[in-house]
């Protein structure tokens, strides 16, 4: 008798993936209609428009086309862009340190239930406060503009990330964290084997709805400051270009605002992707 | 032969036990009675199947010995374990859940490595050991399988490698193969038995079922419930090795009407 059991050949099979369907220009064939139903009815709601205003000599400061939208898109471009830098930055560094800070906060709660019952109202607080109501606080208290719009948007990005990641890490498995116990496995080697990969998935779902949050956040941080008369990102251009009557500025840089939420809503499903494709349901699609 | 046949567990298991359970008794903080003054002493290389109905306290008495919970009153002792720096055998335990239990972020070989990994051994070694352990359960060339791409008794043989893996002079099994259909049961009833017979661990297998217990174990305690207890401890006096034919046989049937008898008594206590 060797080491291995006879008959080792398993008498059950494995699933094989499912057979990959076809593609056209690099994109699976069930995806175009997703890609092309809603751009054919975008374009043909532009050509609507723009035949309505022009049909109807609708005054720009009124309403503009889409046309004088974008030709206002590509000559103010230069203005614009350095605003949307701003709101991009401002977006970004309060996501970054609300990731760091809402991680760091909930691995600290897991950690110590004590902790948790004393800051968690609080967290809750500052999550249903509305954050028009704080900012003009933040904004008298806080000398350097960039620093307060960053509180303001890392207040509204903060919350789901924290909350996410503290109930994603006291998820684990029973069984599973009782082997761990078994095994004689340190705090630190459950939390980092265990409690965090099983938070993974519940930390990527907080991390999407904070992404769109920080880009709301800062935006509203910067109508604050800008009634104010404090000169910031995007939204300080679209109160200025009002007070002038620029209309088709004004829109333009809130298709710019629109775009960058979905850029960051697209950027954060990928990481959500690619973080959880090999394990995760819901990052996988089966056929039945 | 083996060296197992032929032999009344109970008889040996009197001589040198590897783990003695004296009026063990488990109440819960709800207040619960789980399990009253349980007498059990498994002798080495044994196979002992506790079976019983649901709510018995078979699974509050293997995760006391596997040092899950501590007894309320009694104690349980090691007679033969050198003690680890814990004064606790814990290396030395193999635990197998009725669910396979597996970390789904991982695949097969790192499931089957966490308990050398959590042990701090080397990472070659821990990854030969472990490739070792897959291919002692069939699993040869599914290393790199995340569990959701294997079935459910493949989990379940990952989930016994990653018991083997630290090589336990004990392997308690609660409820392992309750969850399979009886076709994949019945073919990892008999491969566990090859591994027993030649890796000589000691087994205490958690069952409700009459048939698997009787095809599997040396010895048979039956409990009863509400509040747990021994009813009886019945030697199975049947030859090992013991093959799908075993199921067949005249002897076979004779212990089943034992034990399906003794638990009747013990359903109606």
């Amino acid at each position: 008798m060797t080491e291995t059991m006879a008959g080792a050949a398993p008498a059950d099979d494995i699933d094989l993936p499912p057979v990959r369907s076809p593609t056209v220009l690099g994109i699976r064939r069930e995806t175009w209609p997703k890609i092309l139903m809603p751009s054919t009815m975008g374009f043909l709601g532009l050509v609507l428009w723009e035949v309505l205003v022009s049909v109807n000599a609708v005054p720009h400061y009124i309403l503009p086309g889409p046309l004088l939208i974008a030709r206002t898109l590509w000559t103010d471009w230069g203005t614009l862009s350095g605003s949307l830098w701003i709101t991009l930055q401002i977006t970004g560094m309060a996501l970054t340190v609300a990731v760091v800070l809402g991680v760091a906060l909930s691995i600290l709660f897991s950690l110590s239930k004590w902790v948790e019952l004393s800051f968690f109202p609080y967290a809750v607080i500052l999550q249903v406060t509305p954050i028009v109501s704080i900012a003009p606080l933040i904004i008298i208290w806080v000398d350097n503009t960039y620093l307060s719009l960053l509180i303001c948007a890392w207040i509204v990005a903060f919350f789901p990330i924290l909350s996410n990641t503290t109930t994603g890490l006291n998820s684990a498995d029973h069984n599973l964290r009782n082997l761990f116990e078994l095994y004689g496995a340190t705090r630190w080697q459950t939390l980092r084997r265990l409690r965090l990969p099983a938070a993974m998935p519940y930390f990527l779902a907080g991390l999407r709805i904070s992404g769109g949050l920080a880009l709301i956040g800062a935006v509203v941080a910067e109508f604050v400051a800008g009634s104010g008369g404090v000169e910031s990102g995007l939204a300080y251009r679209i109160l200025e270009s009002g007070y002038r009557l620029q209309i088709p500025r004004m829109f333009a840089a809130l298709i710019m605002i629109s775009m960058s939420g979905i850029v960051i809503f697209l950027a954060m499903s990928l990481i959500t992707h690619l973080a959880l494709r090999r394990w995760h349901e819901s990052a996988i699609k089966r056929e039945n | 032969m083996s060296p197992q046949d032929a032999h009344g567990g109970a008889e040996r298991a009197a001589l040198r036990p590897l783990v003695e359970l004296k009026r063990v008794e488990k109440r819960f903080s709800n207040g619960t009675l789980a399990v009253r003054d349980f007498n059990l002493a498994v002798g080495h290389h044994s196979f002992v199947s506790l079976l019983g109905p649901s709510g018995c306290g078979k699974s509050t008495v293997l995760r006391m010995v596997a040092g899950l919970g501590e007894p309320s009153r009694g104690t349980i002792d090691w007679p033969t374990s050198t003690d680890d720096a814990g004064g606790r055998p814990q290396r030395e335990i193999g635990f197998v859940f009725q669910e396979p239990t597996l970390m789904p972020w991982a695949t097969a070989l790192a499931n089957v490595r966490l308990p050398l990994d959590l042990q701090g051994v080397a990472k070659g070694e821990a990854e030969a050991r472990a490739a070792e352990a897959l291919a002692m359960v069939g699993l040869k060339g599914f290393e790199r399988a995340f569990p959701r791409e294997l079935s459910g008794g493949m989990k379940m043989r990952v989930s016994i490698a990653r018991a083997l893996v630290t090589n336990p002079r004990i392997l308690l099994m609660d409820e392992p193969f309750a969850a399979l259909d009886e076709i994949t049961r019945f073919k990892l009833n008999n491969d566990l038995l090859e591994l027993w017979q030649t890796q000589r661990w000691t087994i205490v297998f958690v069952t409700h079922s009459v048939f698997e217990s009787v095809y599997l174990s040396e010895r048979i305690v039956v409990m009863a419930a509400r509040p747990g207890r021994v009813v009886a401890d019945i030697a199975v006096d049947a030859p090992y090795p013991r093959g799908s034919a075993f199921r067949t046989t005249p002897v076979y049937n004779d212990w089943c009407r034992v034990v399906s008898q003794s638990l009747g008594h013990a359903m109606d206590e």
